[in-house]
């Protein structure tokens, strides 16, 4: 049974972690750089252990630095949270070989979907549809691959996620040099070059179903739009996804459902799929072997506390949630507020918050590591928080967030707040689902 | 620090609920462990935390070495300073074991990119801004750098 937890992370996730294993009567352990030493989750966590300097390679990124220090800790688990190490195989056979459970799947799913590459392999066996495209492990390669999908295409990172690495390339002559910055953003990213080449669907939307699975069985927790982005990132989520047809709703969550039953996953994941903005047909992208930024848009319409049966699962228990007890319940939108100048082309804003009022009341939750005062230093991602609503239907949330971000007050530094409030008011937004083309139509006059 | 989690979700929602029907604008809530004030803001209301510090000593610096003391460096006729606009962690070459980008002595227009500058994992190209040659570099690769921070000086041409 796990008593105490090691979290190998920071920023709001850490601190989302923190939250639900208090609430299990789990003593939480946070590993922190340089930079962190005086964050949010260390002064909110039962210990902190000093992992080193404030760059990720030297921190949070250092498979042998962070097992360390979870086995100095005396911790009977590690969860890993999103990025870093969280879909690092060595690093969850490291933390094993330790004698601590790794809150994650196992090092074979890991590396069965943590590779893109043989993601879409296994997806393919699986029986899921995937988007043409291939490895291209240099500019030569990229070059013959983009004689199979044409143009425009998408250049993405072998050990990808969150947008980084990936790269739309819309002209032949535009190939070379966005292959050698997306190899470069890989490297820096995840440790790793390697990149992909697929075909840019031009009309698509980004739906994603959340799964759960305990090694024989497998359920689905709905799904969630992330259309709204913005060079692949993420920047409004909502649950479930708006206006698609039942059947083929039907369809994407059993298709999630096959693949997570057809790898033995253990453990919270997610499916993501590309879907026809037209026609609903879908596409197979990858699988999240991880808790994801956007889950509490779940957790408002299903009532699970998706942190909580991760830690279960670690523990060795079956599922125990069935899948018709699960209730979907209203429309939940999450928003990141990031420490970004959307006017000024999305540029980093780091620095010392002077102001923190995030809104608070009914049907509203604010996930942050950012308190009056704190830092969001330079050397991590500009995530300063999330602000989630729900509402009886999606019309109810949207009114729902655009008065919680008329309510938020940060001082100190640039945030994407402005954006979001203009998302909100934007009659494509309200009107229904939109395409993954509806950032591009945004103005930030 | 609390063996119990601080106030829920639900346990905000309820308050603000109770003080949306008063006529306060603003609450502060202060115990040993809890340290809120809540205040109406537009149509609705804002939480505004602070938690105890941590049992760790406070980060005083940012670690690593910084060429910030270089931003004191001035400009003399005919020598610019190519500075970054933002603080993050400089880079020479295009990837590591890659050439890189220029040399003291290299050539370089308004438009060479002289260095990489990453800040929050986004990767930001730094083209030199200046025609000349390149005089020395003052940023080494992989430091930490200030906004502003100078990176290389130019030999106007």
């Amino acid at each position: 049974m796990i008593r105490s937890l090691f979290i190998a992370n920071r920023g709001e996730i850490a601190l989302r972690v923190i939250r639900t294993a208090k609430r299990m009567g789990i003593k939480t352990i946070l590993g922190v750089s340089e930079a962190d030493k005086n964050s949010l989750g260390a002064r909110m966590a039962d210990k902190v252990v000093l992992l080193g300097p404030a760059p990720s390679s030297q921190s949070y990124l250092n498979v042998d630095v962070v097992v360390a220090a979870a086995v100095q800790s005396g911790a009977d688990a590690v969860h890993p949270g999103y990025g870093f190490l969280s879909e690092n195989a060595r690093f969850s056979r490291a933390v094993s070989e330790a004698g601590i459970i790794f809150v994650g799947p196992t090092p074979e799913s890991l590396d069965a979907v943590g590779d893109k590459l043989k993601a879409r392999a296994v997806g393919v066996t699986a029986g899921l549809p995937v988007v043409p495209g291939g490895e291209a492990a240099d500019v030569s390669e990229a070059r013959l691959r983009a004689q199979e999908t044409g143009y425009p295409l998408l250049i993405k990172a072998v050990s990808g996620g969150g947008g980084r690495g990936m790269k739309r390339v819309d002209r032949a002559e535009d190939l070379e040099a966005m292959v050698a910055m997306a190899m470069a953003e890989a490297q820096a990213a995840f440790g790793d070059p390697r990149v992909y080449v697929e075909r840019y669907i031009t009309r698509g939307r980004h739906v994603e179903v959340q799964v759960l699975g305990d090694g024989k069985r497998a359920i689905h927790l709905g799904t969630r739009d992330c259309s709204i982005q913005r060079r692949f990132q993420k920047l409004v989520e909502e649950a479930p996804a708006p206006d698609i047809p039942e059947a083929q709703h039907e369809a994407l969550r059993q298709a999630a459902v096959r693949l997570t039953e057809y790898l033995h996953y253990c453990g919270a994941g997610t499916v993501e799929f590309l879907v026809d903005a037209e026609r609903f047909d879908f596409y197979f992208l990858e699988m999240n072997a991880r808790i994801q930024v956007e889950h509490p848009v779940t957790e408002a319409i299903t009532g699970v506390d998706l942190i909580e049966q991760q830690l279960l699962i670690a523990d060795g228990l079956p599922l125990g949630i069935l899948q018709d007890d699960l209730v979907f319940n209203g429309h939940a939108i999450e928003v990141r507020i990031n420490a970004e100048d959307w006017r000024q082309d999305f540029r980093p804003s780091p620095g010392k918050v002077t102001s923190a009022c995030w809104p608070a009341g009914p049907n509203i939750r604010v996930d942050t590591h950012i308190e009056s005062g704190d830092e969001v230093p330079a050397y991590y991602d500009s995530l300063m928080g999330k602000i989630i609503v729900s509402g009886k239907d999606r019309p109810d949330a949207i009114a729902r967030m655009a008065s919680a971000l008329d309510s938020l007050i940060i001082e100190g530094v640039e945030t994407t707040a402005p954006m979001h409030r203009k998302i909100m008011a934007d009659a494509r937004f309200k009107n229904g689902a939109v395409d993954t083309r509806f950032f591009e139509g945004l103005t930030n006059g | 620090m609390a063996d119990e989690p601080l106030l829920s979700t639900e346990d905000v929602a309820e308050i603000i609920a109770v003080l949306d029907g008063t006529k306060y604008d603003s609450v502060d809530i202060q115990t040993k462990r809890v340290s809120v004030k809540f205040s109406r803001s537009g149509e609705g209301w804002t939480q505004d935390w602070k938690s105890a510090s941590s049992l760790v000593e406070p980060t005083v610096t940012l670690a690593g070495p910084t060429v910030s003391k270089s931003n004191a460096i001035p400009d003399v006729p005919g020598i610019v300073s190519i500075r970054s606009a933002l603080p993050g962690t400089f880079y020479r070459a295009p990837q590591p074991g890659a050439p890189n980008f220029v040399e003291v002595g290299s050539h370089v227009k308004n438009d060479t990119i002289i260095g990489i500058i990453e800040t929050m994992k986004v990767m930001s190209s730094i083209a030199a801004g200046v025609t000349g040659e390149i005089l020395e570099i003052v940023a080494d690769n992989g430091v930490m750098v200030d906004k502003d921070g100078v990176l290389m000086r130019v030999r106007v041409a």
